[in-house]
């Protein structure tokens, strides 16, 4: 299988560069032959790249362990469902992944696209074969998953039992998906611009794969959250570390160009601008990749240091110098429709919500690189931690939160008093109260005062939009409330989808506030001991060590401590964290006698979590004190977790309701100018 | 016009606030990160360089490493080759922090030659992928 797998990556170099050429060749002097020959190479490259794929997952499922990969990344006694998500757990599946995942949506893109667009699909084309093309020469010759070994191990070294999670399954597939779509806007961008139709017609055709990306990316990394936070021990799910700040930067310019195409598509500004934010968003999906694969900067998180870093850098060049070009070649055509009429207006806060984000995504690519770059300039390297991007971030997130309440509602070109009060006093009021109370309740802490007052504000936009969307459905077309809501929503899905979408950002912000209160205890107790501690909402935890077991598990010889927990002097149940040793077994016999096991990896904790909706309890048992049962323990307190998760799904929720099918595309109308649907409603009544 | 003289005037300031952010930020929180070498080198020309905090990465020195789980201590040595310095580090290792494995410790180099560690990350140079087996 692995012969033929091998054999699928070959064609796909030879398909792949035929389907550039004849893209591009083909777009340039609209032959028809050759554009039908490009649509047809994206189709034969997604399939000899599935041929290839499922050439390793024979190869992975029938334990093949002559071939490196397989005998890498998995072992005989490794449940199924991780033998199948080793093909993307390594670095040289992971490539082919990427190669075979763009190549689908390469063919999709050529298949869903409305034919209106038919001028932009060859170039299309040539882009998709194209990144696909390098994926695959980097398989090839730098990452060949179906590279033999010139002997046949006993046994394969294992999974390492950090990815031994189910969200480790579902993650990096999610964040991949995120990674790999931005190629699709990406090569309309390319397509618009070399094939001189700059009209919005290519933002109309992107619009949802931008939403299906921008969504995967945000999925992608909240799943990243998730598996961090329940499997690596430390009890927080966002470190700052240079692989969560790769998914981070494109999904933060994703965001900035999902706002400023609005601004394109109504008042046909900032032409230019969303070029360079979609060529950015597909740089840095790139850079992603390569700073997770190259091992360039020093990070609990690096793959193997390998050639691929090399292959990546001149891609990302020569992406950086073509597009420039051909922008440069093309500014005259990129001239903007309108100017910039007040301060006061959507426009502006728009801009301003571009500016903010492009200048969040900036800090934490500096950030990021600042060990290299301080190297680079100064010969030594610096590092900054946590508390550079915290201190920068914060600031500048919650400027971002406020436009998230504002931008929506102002109205277009300039906003006149009336619009202001109309639509942002009741919100302003509530947001003041939320300061107020929290001020006399003693909240000292500006920052997370400050958060809840905006998050307050924003709500109370929301939900006045719904309340009087609802209202004047109710009173212009004598609707009962709950249909008036469904047709509300249904009929204007990309606004309505967009403001819980807001929600669930702004109980991503709630949540990641209840951080700033985390308390942490270290205590090393006997059996029967307590530990006490305080949780920031007034509880008090009891801790009370009840000792350590040792079992086997399939794979693995397990500690578990178990804790006796108690609030406010009542019992909430026994939690269990473990220790875990796993090993593999130097011959199929199952199971395994303890005298042919051999450790593999380090071993690994497994915290024990409780949630509730106010905090969550967190427990990591640390080891016990040599020949003792005194055992070491790291007990947390941490607020408001629940609620990120929570977050997570709102969003998807708002991103599965703007993405429904049917929505129609509204241009904005000269009555249009208070913002906010109700608004919109009566005007058009009443016209 | 005058709206983009003003944006204008508005995207310098939100851009100042960025750079401002950023640069007091470095200078705050950022941290050297040096080999054993480097920190000696820097130590020996600059003795108040002790109460600077920094990032040493370097090797734990094979059979090095006493625990006591008692009072929550670990005393290691580190080294990349030519310079070794004893670390004592109080808290709780990660999993990953064995014999010859690379670190990171966070921390101040005490006059008396100790290094003093706040914080302990152990890089498992391809964590991802299986440990070399001896």
């Amino acid at each position: 299988m692995t012969t033929l797998g091998q054999l699928g990556l070959w064609l796909a170099l030879l398909i792949g560069a035929w389907g550039t050429f004849v893209g591009f060749y083909g777009g340039y002097t609209g032959r028809p032959e050759l554009i039908a020959s490009a649509r047809r190479a994206t189709y034969a490259l997604c399939g000899v790249l599935v041929v290839a794929s499922i050439g390793l997952l024979v190869a992975l499922l029938k334990h093949d362990f002559n071939v490196a990969y397989v005998a890498n990344y998995t072992s005989r006694d490794l449940p199924t469902v991780y033998v199948l998500s080793a093909f993307y757990g390594g670095q040289s599946g992971s490539l082919l992944f990427w190669a075979v995942v763009l190549s689908l949506f390469g063919a999709l893109a050529q298949w869903l696209t409305s034919r209106k667009y038919d001028h932009l699909l060859p170039h299309v084309a040539g882009v998709t074969c194209a990144v696909t093309l390098f994926f695959v020469i980097v398989t090839l010759f730098a990452a060949n998953p179906f590279e033999r070994l010139p002997f046949t191990p006993a046994d394969g070294s294992g999974l390492n039992p950090q990815l031994q999670n189910p969200g480790m399954v579902i993650h990096p597939p999610m964040l991949y998906l995120g990674f790999i779509s931005i190629t699709i806007p990406f090569a309309f961008g390319v397509a618009a611009l070399l094939s001189r139709r700059l009209d919005t017609g290519w933002l109309h055709a992107i619009r949802k794969w931008t939403i299906v990306s921008w969504l995967f990316l945000a999925i992608g990394i909240t799943l990243g959250m998730w598996w961090a936070y329940v499997e690596l021990g430390w009890g927080g799910y966002w470190a700052w570390d240079p692989v969560e700040n790769a998914s981070f930067l494109p999904w933060l310019t994703m965001t900035a160009f999902l706002h400023s195409v609005m601004i394109q598509e109504k008042r046909g500004m900032l032409k230019k601008w969303n070029m360079v934010l979609i060529t950015l968003s597909f740089l840095l999906s790139i850079f992603g990749t390569f700073i997770t694969r190259s091992g360039i900067i020093s990070s609990v998180h690096s793959f193997a240091q390998s050639a691929v870093g090399y292959y990546f850098l001149g891609f990302l060049i020569f992406i950086i110098l073509a597009m420039a070009v051909l922008l440069w070649l093309r500014l005259p055509m990129l001239e903007s429709d309108a100017h910039l009429e007040s301060m006061v207006s959507r426009e502006a806060s728009f801009l301003f919500n571009n500016l903010i984000l492009v200048g969040i995504a900036f800090s934490v690519l500096w950030g990021t690189m600042f060990p290299v770059i301080s190297e680079i300039v100064r010969g030594t390297q610096v590092t900054v931690g946590p508390p550079f991007f915290n201190q920068v971030n914060i600031p500048l997130g919650l400027l971002l939160l406020a436009l998230t309440g504002i931008g929506p509602l102002i109205a277009w070109r300039k906003a006149s008093v009336k619009n202001l009060r109309r639509q942002f006093a009741v919100p302003v009021v509530s947001g003041g109260i939320a300061a107020a109370i929290l001020t006399a309740l003693g909240m000292g802490n500006f920052y997370a005062i400050t958060t809840v007052s905006l998050a307050v504000f924003v709500v109370g936009t929301i939900l006045q939009e719904f309340v009087r969307g609802v209202g004047a459905r109710h009173r212009l077309h004598g609707e009962g409330y709950l249909q008036a809501f469904a047709r509300l929503v249904g009929r204007n899905r990309r606004r309505y989808g967009g403001y819980v979408v807001h929600l669930g950002i702004v109980i991503y912000f709630l949540a990641f506030t209840g951080q700033a209160f985390r308390v942490d205890l270290e205590a090393s107790l006997n059996p029967g001991e307590t530990a006490e501690m305080q949780s920031p909402w007034g509880h008090t935890y009891a801790f009370t060590h009840i000792g350590v077991s040792q079992y086997d598990e399939l794979n693995r010889l397990v500690s578990a401590a178990s804790v006796e927990v108690a609030r406010d002097g009542e019992r909430m149940g026994i939690m269990k964290s473990e220790k875990r040793q796993h090993f593999i077994c130097s011959a199929p016999i199952r199971p395994c006698p303890r005298q042919l096991r051999k450790p593999s990896f380090e071993p690994s904790t497994e915290a024990g979590i409780r949630s509730d909706l106010r905090e969550d309890i967190y427990i990591v048992f640390a080891g016990v004190v040599e020949g003792t049962e005194e055992a070491v323990y790291r007990f947390t307190l941490n607020p408001m977790v629940w609620w990120v998760w929570f977050g997570g799904f709102v969003l998807v929720v708002g991103g599965v309701v703007t993405l429904w099918p049917g929505t129609t595309i509204r241009t904005v109308g000269e009555g249009d100018t208070q913002g906010g649907y109700a608004a919109q409603l009566l005007e058009s009544k009443s016209a | 016009m005058k709206a983009k003289y003003k944006f204008l005037f508005g995207a310098v300031l939100v851009g100042g606030t960025v750079g401002f952010l950023m640069t007091s930020g470095i200078k705050e929180t950022g941290v050297y990160f040096l080999t054993p070498s480097e920190l000696a080198a820097k130590v020996s020309a600059d003795p108040s360089f002790h109460d600077v905090g920094v990032k040493m990465g370097a090797r734990v020195v094979h059979g090095s490493i006493t625990r006591n789980v008692g009072t929550q201590t670990i005393t290691f040595q580190v080294t990349d080759g030519t310079q070794t310095y004893p670390v004592v580090y109080r808290g709780l290792a990660p999993d990953t922090f064995t014999d010859d494995v690379d670190v990171v410790v966070e921390g101040r180099l005490e006059p008396d030659g100790t290094f003093r560690a706040t914080t302990l990350l152990a890089k498992c140079g391809s964590r991802y992928e299986t440990t070399p087996q001896a």
